[in-house]
């Protein structure tokens, strides 16, 4: 159960936020979206506690999937007609 | 104020991120090529109008948003489904990491994840209603921020919390499903 011989806190050790908290804010943290405070206390947390790092590290995996996986190459023809349309839109403009 | 001149030099090369969008959104690629030719040419004529040096990515997606919203939601027949079944936090670590937690390792996880295929993320993806899967796509395949979304959907930042939270829920129990459905994870009972 732990990764580099670490082990989890109990809920509430180690000052203000425990596992379940750390885990409500995963994706804020992610996104980037913690204020400056919350963010330290959470590095905080999660430099002592290994089970709320791999919960971190699993979802970031997934969401680099999601977004590896999602993507559609753009047509050749549909660059080429969106060119035109703009092309012809300005020469409309200019008339 | 921007110039028009510059508008195919700054705004061209958001045409891919802005198809693959327009593919979830409208889950075909003759409504998502129409949607990305309208957004360039609504976004060509109002360009005078765009500020210079603001965020044009974010500014594109919005007028893809909206033409999406008027043009091809107002087609459809079906009303949409407008909500999401809540799913427990953490729901795709649970049932493919399980409970034996680093047992696995770090490596085992990722190759778990890469069992998920372009089509099993693009066809759950595509599951989610409208708004929620906009949202998803907003943050995490095109990774604006939390405020820049609700610019963009012009709904509040809490709303956009809330589907964020939400969407992503019902976007890991599609994967799952798509998942199990095609043997590329096994099911696991909790």
């Amino acid at each position: 159960m732990t990764l580099e011989g670490r082990t989890g806190p109990p809920s509430g050790e180690w000052g203000e936020i425990d596992c379940a908290q750390s885990i409500h804010s995963l994706y804020d943290y992610l996104d980037g979206e913690l204020t400056e405070d919350r963010r330290r206390g959470l590095q905080e947390h999660l430099d002592r506690c290994a089970p709320c790092v791999e919960k971190y590290q699993f979802e970031a995996e997934l969401r680099r999937i999601v977004a590896d996986r999602c993507k559609d190459h753009v047509p050749d023809a549909l660059r080429q007609r969106v060119a035109n349309a703009i092309d012809h839109e300005r020469l409309k403009s200019q008339s | 104020m921007a110039d028009q001149e510059h508008f195919v030099d700054e705004a061209m090369e958001y045409m891919p991120s802005l198809y693959t969008a327009a593919m979830r959104m409208t889950r075909n690629s003759a409504d998502a090529e129409d949607l990305v030719q309208e957004t360039y040419l609504k976004a060509f004529r109002a360009y005078g109008g765009f500020e210079a040096g603001t965020n044009l990515k974010a500014w594109l997606y919005r007028i893809l948003t909206n033409t999406f919203i008027n043009s091809y939601r107002a087609k459809k027949r079906r009303p949409e489904v407008s909500d999401v079944e809540d799913v427990e936090d953490l729901y795709l670590y649970h049932r493919l990491v399980g409970s034996g937690g680093t047992e696995f390792g770090r490596s085992a996880e990722d190759e778990v994840l890469s069992r998920f295929t372009d089509e099993a993320v693009k066809t759950a993806i595509e599951s989610l209603p409208e708004s929620f899967r906009m949202t998803v796509l907003l943050a995490d395949v095109e990774g604006f921020s939390y405020k820049e979304i609700a610019e963009i959907m012009e709904v509040p930042v809490g709303t956009v919390m809330s589907r964020l939270h939400r969407g992503r829920g019902a976007l890991q129990k599609a994967l799952h499903d798509f998942g199990v459905k095609r043997g590329l994870v096994e099911f696991q009972t909790l």
